[in-house]
């Protein structure tokens, strides 16, 4: 299945939002997750699948001002 | 300054971004003494995995942190980035920006108004970059907002203050609300103006992080925000038109 992370087409086996997390290689990182513009809770990851076309955003802690 | 219940010594809180080294960070807060620092949230790459280095650095310094929204232009990015921060970081600060314009950064007060009501109806405490129009600061504290960010210049401008007839104006007119400016700042005499014209809190990040020396710029921009603090309770003087000898002419020689 192919879905957009972070902007970059990725093509991916898993078909829920925590198992696509591991295969990207987040693992156990600190990162907040929306799908399709709308935030995905780290409780919820479970529960979310995600559809061909999808776009997921992944971010974690920088630096702001 | 007390802001959302919160008892801090410090009131500058100051960003973390474009410092030259992590170590220099570091070091600049702690010289600062800020009790708050700025974060945000970027796109993390599964194999770098930058942000983990970052955070890990943040945590060790034991300070409180107010995520923002920075770079949002949308009422709707600016939620989602805040909900994603409340998990990432575990507060519910959040330094609210909507964006309207690119060349300076000025705030978009319609979406940040809305963003704001939606946010502190979902239980955050919104801390709201703004512009010093008094209308919209009261639509702000309307809507839930308990602490008010006027722009004291655009952001990493380094003008210093570029109105402060109306910074003034928003400080006679929100005397009870707790206020920082935020942005703006290149000198720790513009700080200390912030200070001395009776804000709470100043709130900067480029004026440090871009100095030769960041790390004594932090001092600086300590000292500053204090002596302007010492200044504004110490009741300063009008200004006069003309002059007003400071020797008394009393007693003088060769007068008859």
């Amino acid at each position: 299945m192919n879905i957009v992370v972070n902007g970059q087409s990725r093509d991916i086996a898993a078909g829920r939002l925590d198992q696509a997390l591991d295969e990207l290689g987040y693992g156990d990182a600190v990162v907040a997750t929306a799908v399709n513009g709308d935030f995905v809770r780290v409780i919820e990851r479970a529960d979310r699948t995600l559809a061909e076309g999808d776009k997921l955003e992944v971010l974690a802690p920088m630096q702001g001002g | 300054m007390k802001v959302y219940g919160i008892d801090l010594a410090s009131r500058l809180l100051l960003g973390t971004a474009q410092y030259p080294s992590p170590a220099i960070l570091a070091d600049a807060v702690r010289e600062s003494g800020a009790e708050v620092v700025t974060v945000s949230l970027r796109r993390e790459s599964g194999r770098e995995r930058a942000g983990q280095d970052f955070w890990r650095l943040i945590s060790e310094l034991g300070v409180r942190v107010l995520p923002n929204t920075a770079g949002c232009h949308t009422v709707k990015e600016a939620v989602a980035t805040a909900q994603m921060a409340r998990e990432v970081f575990g507060t519910s600060w959040i330094k609210l920006e909507v964006i309207g314009d690119h060349e300076t950064l000025q705030p978009d007060v319609f979406g940040l108004v809305e963003a704001a009501g939606v946010l502190a109806r979902d239980g955050f405490e919104v801390f709201p970059y703004t512009t010093d129009d008094l209308g919209v600061g009261e639509r702000l504290l309307e809507v839930g907002c308990k602490v008010l960010m006027p722009w004291g210049a655009p952001i990493g401008s380094a003008r210093g203050l570029a109105n402060p007839y109306a910074l003034r104006s928003y400080r006679a007119r929100f005397k009870d609300t707790p206020l920082i400016v935020d942005a703006g700042m290149g000198l720790p005499s513009h700080a200390a103006q912030a200070m001395e014209l009776g804000y709470d809190g100043v709130l900067l990040n480029t004026a440090v992080a871009k100095a030769g020396d960041p790390v004594n710029m932090a001092r600086a921009f300590r000292h500053g925000i204090e002596a302007g603090r010492a200044a504004f309770l110490a009741d300063p003087m009008e200004q006069r038109d003309m002059a007003s000898p400071s020797t008394p002419v009393f007693g003088m020689a060769f007068r008859t």
